[in-house]
């Protein structure tokens, strides 16, 4: 099982880093999503990998649970970066209205930057 | 040791807060602003003089607030007879200058900025001697630096003064980094940054392999604040400032800072080779170099700048032969040369008030038109000189016999002659100051006809030359200070001295004599040797300093261009590279503990989803061009995850995944509809690869970080929780609990973030679409990419039907989330998606119409309920954030649990739904901008309009 959520992890972040790499806004908001995926379960996992023994206590139960340290931690994080898409996706929708194209990189030229600029 | 009743945390907090009141004082008139900040002054100097008896009698009063122990931080004062002597001129003279400003000042000068700049500096001044810890001191240190600059560009007007209050604040500033590197090697050496510890620690400090380091570094931060050559320069640059500052800053308080520090290290650090060579050739240097530039100067105050470098070179070459009779003469020529050269400050304030012109050239026979500020000027000026029965002369007098029997590599005469030479031309442009100024015949051509100024103007100067002269003939009125003083600098005197005018016939008298007469021919020759002077090239320390500011300016602008040239995608791939490379160094450098864990078993299905997820992730990447085949194929991949979840015993995170899933896939939609549909393809094949390739290895790496860590076993805290997840927080569902009660202030802190990001989003809108980006929105068109049936029947009918079931359903959620999966998160997803729907399918208006509550007050209202809450348990004496619980049994409904915990949950959820559904609001705003028109009709679809057209059809 650790071996898929590690290559699932390594999958995620490989696809994620090619794509904050690219030059547009769009893929690198989704590059960022698929980091915080790969993150996420990064840190989920840290809390080592139990299948059928979730963090509800149970009187009838065995009394082995999984660790609940790690998920509370990436509940907020799943929230939270939700929140910094958004921020994301208003910056890049605000930057491509104001100066016509969605580009990231300040060394190119920029075209119907005129336009914008009046 | 004894306590001071916490007196002298109040007495330096006071300018502070002080500091306030002249501000606002200004309104009630120029006197009130004055007298309100006298007021806090006299307040602070009254306390000082209660606590003085004390201190005289050898005592040394502590005060202590204690702040941070863990890393030796805290707010500790002490006064001993140094901080006795530097805390009474401080605040003494601060009352002086206070009153001298009052008429020195115009009525267009903001005045209450003014006094509000001088408290700062006098609150920061008293915290430099006051301060027990050196930590604490180097933050006052850096005050007096940040305020001095204020004041230095007062007249911010005028270039001279910003250029001068740059330089000064540049100079100062990189001496106290300096210091700073200085002083915490001194505190990593005795283990302790309270001064009372180090000044005990002398020995250990000597014999430290870090004496070095910790002495340059020190001296440096001195010899910058106190204008020790070759930092000199930017004293004079200061002079721009109004005169009462350089009053108060340049001869009183500021420049003293650096002497001061050295007398405090005194006992640690004096007493080497390093320190007598360093320090006393410094100030052997500074005192003939400023003393010979200062006879040449024209301007009065530069005349007077050059002096107090002269002086302070005196004090620091004293200080530096590390004999106690040296230290004796330097305290006592502190108290001489504040006297005399304050009042001389204030002469040439007056002068300059007066006539219009600090220029001497221009000046003469004045003695007959001011006949108070002659007298002033003259008293202070032969006190400078160093004529007897002024003070200076004691001092002096004192310095000279040091001098005469120090010897300098061996060398008996060059110190000797070196001391005779400074003070010979210090008796020179003292003298000159006199001469060409008051005597000669009176001109007719001074730029304003002076008059002597009002009495409040010469009250201070005049207060200051009694001083001199009192001194000078009564040294005894001085004695006791100027032996508690030099008591604490050298740690204790080991004989009993006595100031006295008559020592008979020593050497320093012949070199006294030999200095005054030289002075006088000096003077008599200065036309010609001024000539000769003018004639004389020599460096220029401002445009040597420009030059150098300019250049390091350049080369940092040079590196930032270099590695900072906007293109992010750069800046990306070596944040990822160089995290790559630590990653791998890490590992490479092993320490790896040895593998714990099994493998847990993978039934086919978990490969099926695996599956799932890895051609998603690859079709992203492949298609990413395509950006709405994108969104589609990255929704795969967050269903996956949360499946995964669900599989891995975490339904909490499941049921958060997939909601957050719904809402960013509706965002991202959103914001599709105004941005290009697709990406070009603009990098090239070989970077592609380059790309691949980091992508590659960063993948791998995290990968393989991830497995190795799930196959150990690690301590943690999480059995903590696990076990008082009920008993203390009264919930089985411990991820809730942790969330809502053990980690309550992290997400307290997270809610607000949300909530600001939401509100972030708000206002970047409101100013995009007032810009130009609202202007090219409502000319563009896109009616050619609308649907026809912008609202089908079917799907407003199924979204009415489901918006109750969906808020059922999210109340569930929530009031289950204590005990079961679910809570506030959840709970405020699942809503804003239920309401996300109404907007989706019935429009926006016609759902903004149906809206009661604004947005942005449910986020408010959302953080104010969970702060409340926690605030709550302060009315039960607990710490913030302490939850309480209780089971209720209410007939017929079965026993249920109140708890705290639920309202802070509530805050937690209204956060949530006022910041997704502000967001997608602000998104869905933007449609407005590009000319969608409002549907009236609660759904758009008219089936009448179907059977007009089919009837035209036909």
């Amino acid at each position: 099982m650790e071996l898929v959520v590690a290559s699932s992890v390594a999958a995620l972040t490989a696809g994620g880093v090619y794509l904050i790499l690219r030059m547009r806004a769009f893929a690198v908001i989704v590059g960022l999503a698929l980091l915080s995926y790969a993150v996420n379960v990064f840190i989920f996992a840290s809390g080592r990998l139990v299948v059928n023994e979730p963090p509800i206590l149970d009187k009838y139960g065995d009394g082995i649970y999984t660790d609940p340290l790690p998920q509370a931690l990436v509940l907020t994080a799943i929230v939270i970066s939700f929140g910094m898409t958004a921020v994301l996706v208003m910056i890049a929708l605000g930057s491509y209205l104001e100066s016509g194209d969605d580009r990231i990189d300040l060394d190119g030229p920029r075209t119907d930057a005129e336009d914008g600029a009046q | 040791m004894t306590s001071g009743g916490n007196f002298l945390i109040i007495i330096a907090l006071l300018p502070f807060i002080g500091a306030l009141v002249p501000g606002v004082m200004i309104r009630a008139g120029r006197n009130a602003c004055a007298i309100f900040t006298a007021a806090p002054t006299l307040l602070a100097l009254t306390m000082l003089l209660i606590l003085a008896p004390r201190v005289m009698n050898g005592e040394v009063v502590h005060d202590e607030f204690v702040w941070m122990p863990q890393i030796g931080l805290s707010a500790s004062f002490m006064l001993d007879g140094l901080g006795l002597l530097f805390a009474g001129m401080i605040l003494g003279v601060g009352l002086l200058i206070i009153l001298y400003a009052r008429f020195y000042l115009s009525g267009e000068d903001p005045m209450g900025q003014f006094y509000t700049y001088l408290l700062l500096f006098q609150g920061a001044m008293l915290g430099i001697v006051l301060s027990d810890n050196i930590l604490l001191l180097l933050i006052f240190w850096e005050l007096t630096s940040l305020s001095s600059f204020l004041l230095i560009g007062y007249w911010k007007h005028l270039p001279e003064g910003r250029q001068g209050a740059r330089m000064a604040l540049a100079v100062t500033g990189a001496g106290g980094l300096a210091m700073i590197g200085g002083m915490l090697i001194l505190g990593n050496i005795v283990g302790s940054f309270n001064l009372s510890d180090i000044l005990q620690a002398g020995d250990a400090i000597r014999a430290s392999e870090w004496y070095m380091p910790a002495l340059i570094l020190i001296l440096l931060g001195a010899f910058t604040k106190s204008a020790q050559f070759p930092f000199h320069f930017w004293l004079p640059h200061a002079m721009a400032a109004p005169t009462p500052v350089s009053a108060y800053l340049h001869s009183a308080t500021m420049v003293k800072a650096g002497v001061f520090l050295m007398a405090r290290m005194w006992p640690v650090l004096s007493g080497t080779d390093a320190w007598f060579y360093i320090v006393a050739t410094t100030g052997l240097v500074t005192m003939v170099l400023g003393a010979l530039i200062a006879l040449f100067k024209d301007d009065l105050k530069a005349l007077l700048a050059f002096s107090t470098v002269s002086h302070l070179g005196l004090l620091t070459m004293l200080l530096g032969f590390g004999t106690e009779a040296a230290a004796l003469a330097a305290v006592f020529h502190i108290i001489n040369h504040l006297t005399f050269k304050a009042a001389l400050f204030m002469t040439a304030g007056i002068i300059d008030h007066e006539t219009h012109t600090r220029d001497i050239k221009r000046l003469g026979g004045l003695r007959r038109l001011m006949p108070v500020t002659f007298v002033i000027g003259t008293v202070a000026a032969l006190s400078m000189a160093g004529i007897p029965l002024f003070n200076g002369f004691l001092s002096k007098e004192m310095m000279l016999e040091e001098a005469s029997h120090t010897e300098w590599w061996q060398n008996p005469w060059i110190v000797p002659a070196l001391a005779t030479l400074g003070a010979l031309l210090s008796v020179a442009y003292s003298l000159r100051f006199i001469a060409h100024v008051f005597f000669g015949p009176v001109r007719d051509d001074y730029p304003s006809k002076p008059h002597d100024p009002p009495a409040g103007m010469w009250a201070s100067p005049a207060f200051l030359a009694v001083l001199v002269i009192l001194i000078g003939v009564m040294p005894v009125l001085v004695e006791p200070l100027v032996i508690v003083a030099a008591d604490a600098v050298t740690g204790g005197l080991d004989y009993a001295p006595h100031l006295k005018i008559w020592h008979g016939v020593t050497p320093a008298l012949w070199m006294s004599g030999i200095a005054v007469l030289g002075g006088i021919i000096l003077l008599a020759l200065h036309a010609p040797l001024d000539r000769l002077w003018l004639a004389t090239p020599r460096p220029e320390a401002k445009s040597i300093f420009d030059r150098l500011v300019g250049g390091t300016v350049a080369l940092s602008r040079a590196i930032s261009e270099r590695s900072h040239n906007g293109a992010i995608s750069r800046y990306l791939a070596i944040f990822v590279v160089t995290t790559v490379i630590s990653g791998y160094l890490a590992w490479r450098g092993g320490g790896m503990p040895v593998q714990t864990r099994g493998m847990i078993p993978i039934p086919p299905v978990v490969w099926v989803g695996w599956m799932l997820l890895l051609v998603a992730t690859i079709s992203v990447v492949l298609m990413h061009r395509d950006r709405f085949r994108t969104l589609v194929v990255i929704g795969i991949i967050g269903l996956m995850i949360s499946v995964g979840f669900v599989y891995l015993s975490a339904p909490d995170l499941a049921l958060t995944q997939i909601s957050v899933e719904t809402v960013t896939i509706m965002l991202l939609l959103l914001a599709l509809h105004y941005i290009p549909k697709t990406s070009p393809v603009e990098s090239s094949g070989g970077r592609r690869f380059r790309d691949a390739v980091i992508a590659i290895a960063a993948g791998a790496g995290v990968g393989g970080l991830a497995y190795a860590f799930m196959l150990r076993d690690v301590e943690t805290i999480s059995e903590y929780h696990l076990a008082n997840s009920y008993t203390g927080g009264g919930g089985t569902n411990v991820v809730n609990v942790i969330l809502v009660d053990f980690r309550g202030y992290d997400t307290y802190g997270e809610i607000i973030v949300l909530g600001i990001a939401g509100l972030t989003i708000y206002a970047l809108l409101e100013a995009l679409l007032a810009g130009p980006a609202g202007r090219r929105l409502r000319n563009t068109d896109y009616s050619t990419d609308r649907s026809k049936d912008r609202h089908p029947l079917m799907m407003v009918v199924a979204t009415r039907l489901m918006l109750p079931i969906a808020a059922m359903v999210g109340i569930f959620i929530f009031l289950r989330g204590h005990n079961e999966p679910g809570g506030g998160f959840v709970a405020g997803l699942v809503i804003s998606i239920a309401l996300l729907m109404q907007y989706m399918a019935s429009g926006f208006a016609w759902t903004q119409a149906r809206q009661r509550i604004e947005y942005h007050a449910m986020i408010g209202t959302g953080v104010v309920i969970a702060g409340l809450t926690g605030a709550g348990a302060w009315l039960a004496g607990k710490p913030f954030l302490t939850s309480a619980f209780g089971y209720v049994h209410l007939p017929p409904i079965e026993e249920f649990e109140l708890a705290t915990a639920a309202l802070f949950d509530l805050g937690v959820f209204l956060t949530v739904l006022g910041a997704v559904m502000l967001m997608l609001y602000s998104l869905s705003r933007i449609a407005r901008y590009a000319g969608e028109t409002i549907n009236v009709e609660p759904m758009d679809y008219d089936p009448s309009d179907r059977v007009s057209q089919a009837r035209k059809e036909e």
